[in-house]
């Protein structure tokens, strides 16, 4: 398992690394000079030419990548073109936001998907299957800047329940917090929600079917019992491997979720920088992205091997 | 469950602001850069530092020039040199007091600061003299009219030396003069500022706090005035102007601003500048009479915005009626494209940012051009792209617009002069140039009129600009929100502003 585990962390450094190639090799092919984005209304050509001197815009790509490269092992990340914050500090502030969102979204999608999944299998082909299915595909299939407005201008606007937007950290005010945070986090958790549905359903389904089940069944262990102890333990394999790697959807989830009900995280950050050509703040988030995104893969595996004792011994 | 219940009802219905302290909340377009304004180069900067930071001088709704830090100023007879008289008992923020010698250190660092952004703004500025605690004067390398407007924005926002004093990050405490100190501010989230006790006109300052937050969706925005989580949003979209003014709890506020939208031509910046538009004022001419700008603004701006034909909005005492909105006149423009020779369809490329707003402006250009013989391909680009294709030249004709600024210089002088800063089209004309340096060095308004209407004249002909319409600032603001008044530079004055809830 360790040895495994060693195996798996040795792979995931040249990952990251080709990752901070690609995601520096992308920003520079975006079209628009980002000292001309940053400048504004300000266009002094003598100014500009200071900045972009200041910022070592004119180094070669290579020499400007290395630079990174040097800062961000000694965890320094560089600095925000726009505000002139370290990205570190920045990336600090904004990451609790977004793993709030991310948790609470997670667990309505759980709370929502994984019942609704089991009923839907053991009721499979009936009107409550049906109608989960429906209910499932839709939460799919709206997008969530649609279903976000449409929240807001109904609980905020029309019914005036809840903030229509912002953030309040939940060490501040923790209602205040809740209240801010659940509209997003409900728009954010009904898509994944679907997603989980459908793979409990499809999971409960072939289990339902082994030969265990019915040999459970003819002992005549309850029905309640058969399902969540016998079935469900067995169909949790794929759910947790899933649920780990809905991490990387959560995340961009994030990115419009916060945009819609603006919501300083990890998303609006990354999204604000692109359009503002901030490129270290996009390379910071897209790397601290990037490793998390890996780590949790990490958290998949391990679970996966801890929930099915045959892998162990591989 | 009666306990979940009571949890569910608490979270719906707890109110979201502590009462008692009057706070007002408004909604910004855009989350302001470095709070510093030397190095502060976004518009939406400004609003915040209206609160924040005391200027030398400030601007009425007529956008005369009045006091604020400075009681009083004459320039002398030569023009070079600008004597103020400082009010006295100003304190900063930091608790330091406001006088000549902190004008001194301003204006130095604003000169010599690394990346300070307003060394143009105060180029003319040679030395300053300590005359005493209460005079100053700025000396100039030679005549300059515009150095006062300078001084009534950033460049004459005075900060507590003691706050920028070497190794200090000033932005990140930011310590000025102005009627609200700094308590916080968390990146794209908010800025928090309250009431600034020692503040010198303490007595028109109603407010105990207020929080600006940065809101980039319109709609967005709109709704957190609608449900009372704001009291008042900056540039309201004029599409939503019915559903503010349909609603009894909110108004509409709104005045002329001093900016304008309008079409670049690229005359001379690079390959992309031969077309027929490029090549022959006539054609532009012609595209420009193709356009009903009323149409525009009635169409997409509700008739909120003004149409343009000129750099100085009708607040502007350089505004001249002779160079007013041109009425549309198709048969005209066939005319000068006949005349010109050009094939028709005469075809163009319109560069447009990507805002739902700039789009529809160019496809009513699109079709109110094409009845005068021009085939207009509207491409779409995302902002940042825009701007620099634009200063690249990579583009034959752009939509672009500009904040404007009080002094006249700050409208054209930067466009359309040889080889300046935002003169992306690279229009040049050595006539247009020598009156508009001219105009920079002539005190008298009367005399600096003449030279600015015998530029325009030449630009009338010329056209490296087509201009379109003057923006309004549009306000949604809350019924509870008195005393608030709308200013042409979009500025948001707090003075005398109260807020009921």
């Amino acid at each position: 398992m360790l040895n495994l585990f060693l195996r798996r962390v040795l792979v995931a450094i040249p990952t990251i690394l080709l990752i901070s190639v690609f995601v520096f090799a992308l920003q520079k092919l975006l079209p628009g000079d980002p000292v001309l984005a940053m400048a504004g209304e300000e266009r002094d050509p003598v100014a500009l030419a200071a900045i972009r001197e200041q910022l070592g815009l004119n180094d070669p790509l290579p020499v400007q990548y290395f630079r990174w490269l040097a800062g961000a092992l000694q965890g320094d990340l560089g600095t925000s073109l726009r505000t002139g914050q370290p990205v570190t500090q920045l990336i600090v502030q904004k990451l609790p936001v977004t793993l709030q969102l991310g948790v609470m979204a997670l667990l309505i999608a759980l709370v929502i998907g994984i019942p609704a999944g089991i009923i839907s299998a053991v009721r499979k082909g009936t009107v409550t299957d049906y109608a989960a299915n429906m209910v499932a595909l839709s939460g799919m299939s709206i997008p969530n800047f649609w279903l976000g407005i449409m929240l807001i201008m109904l609980v905020s606007v029309r019914w005036q329940l809840l903030p229509a937007s912002g953030y309040v950290p939940p060490t501040q005010d923790f209602v205040q917090s809740m209240r801010t945070m659940i509209m997003p986090a409900f728009v954010l958790g009904t898509g994944l929600a679907g997603a989980l549905m459908r793979h409990t359903r499809s999971s409960m389904l072939g289990v339902l079917k082994q030969d265990y089940v019915r040999t459970a069944r003819a002992k005549g262990v309850p029905e309640r019992r058969v399902v969540l102890k016998h079935a469900f333990r067995n169909a949790l394999t794929p759910i947790v491997t899933l649920t780990a790697l809905l991490f990387g959807e959560l995340i961009a989830g994030a990115v419009l979720t916060e945009q819609i009900f603006t919501i300083p995280g990890f998303g609006k950050l990354v999204v604000d920088a692109v359009f503002t050509r901030d490129y270290a703040v996009v390379q910071g988030v897209v790397m601290v992205t990037a490793v998390g995104f890996i780590l949790m893969n990490l958290v998949a595996d391990m679970l996966y091997i801890l929930l099915n004792p045959r892998l162990r011994s591989a | 469950m009666t306990a979940r219940l009571s949890l569910i009802a608490a979270l719906l219905l707890s109110t979201a602001t502590a009462a008692g302290a009057a706070e007002l909340r408004i909604g910004l377009e855009n989350d302001p850069d470095t709070l510093d304004p030397d190095r502060s180069r976004l518009f939406v900067g400004r609003i915040v530092f209206t609160a924040l930071c005391d200027k030398l001088v400030d601007v009425n709704e007529k956008l005369e020039i009045v006091p604020q830090l400075a009681t009083d100023w004459t320039q002398a007879e030569d023009g070079r040199s600008i004597t103020f008289t400082l009010r006295e008992g100003v304190k900063f923020h930091d608790g330091t007091a406001f006088d000549a010698e902190a004008v001194k250190a301003n204006i130095e660092r604003s000169k010599t600061l690394e990346d300070s952004v307003r060394k143009s703004e105060l180029a003319s500025v040679e030395s300053v003299d300590v005359i005493s605690p209460t005079e100053v004067r700025l000396n100039l390398s030679a005549p300059d009219s515009t150095v006062i407007a300078q001084l009534s924005d950033r460049a004459g926002m005075m900060m507590s030396p003691a706050a920028f004093a070497e190794g200090k990050d000033f932005s990140s405490a930011p310590a000025c003069s102005g009627p609200f100190k700094f308590v916080s501010r968390v990146a794209q989230d908010r800025i928090t500022l309250e009431r600034f006790a020692d503040y010198w006109n303490a007595d028109a300052i109603k407010l105990d706090r207020v929080v600006y937050l940065p809101i980039t969706d319109t709609t967005v925005r709109l709704a957190n005035l609608q449900s009372g989580d704001l009291d008042m949003i900056n540039q309201l979209a004029a599409t939503d102007i019915p559903a503010v003014q349909g609603n009894a709890n909110l108004r509409v506020e709104q005045v002329t601003g001093l900016g304008y939208q309008g079409i670049y031509f690229n005359i001379d910046n690079g390959p992309q500048s031969e077309n027929p538009l490029g090549q022959d004022a006539r054609v532009r001419q012609a595209l420009n009479l193709a356009i009903d700008r009323n149409a525009i603004s009635q169409v997409v701006f509700q008739g909120a915005f003004t149409p343009a034909g000129q750099p100085f909005p009708p607040s502007s005492y350089y505004y001249n009626e002779a160079f007013a909105a041109p009425e549309r006149d198709v048969e005209k423009a066939k005319a000068l494209l006949a005349e010109a020779g050009v094939a028709t369809p005469v075809n163009v490329d319109l560069q447009v940012a990507t805002r739902p707003e700039s789009q529809q402006v160019a496809q009513m250009v699109q079709a109110m051009a094409a009845e005068a013989g021009f085939n207009v391909n509207i491409v779409a680009k995302e902002y940042a792209t825009l701007v620099s294709d634009a200063a690249e030249g990579s583009f034959q004709t752009s939509a672009q617009g500009w904040s404007g600024r009080i002094d006249p210089d700050g409208n054209l002088h930067q466009f359309v002069t040889t080889g300046a800063g935002f003169n992306d089209s690279h229009y040049s004309n050595p006539e247009v140039d020598r009156l508009l340096n001219e105009a920079r060095t002539i005190i008298d308004p009367a005399q600096r009129k003449e030279r600015y209407d015998a530029a325009q004249a030449i630009l009338q002909q010329d056209l490296p600009i087509s201009y379109l319409y003057y923006q309004a600032w549009l306000y949604g603001v809350d019924a509870g929100v008195e005393g608030f008044k709308p200013y042409p530079d979009g500025m948001i004055r707090l003075q005398n502003v109260t807020d009921a809830d």
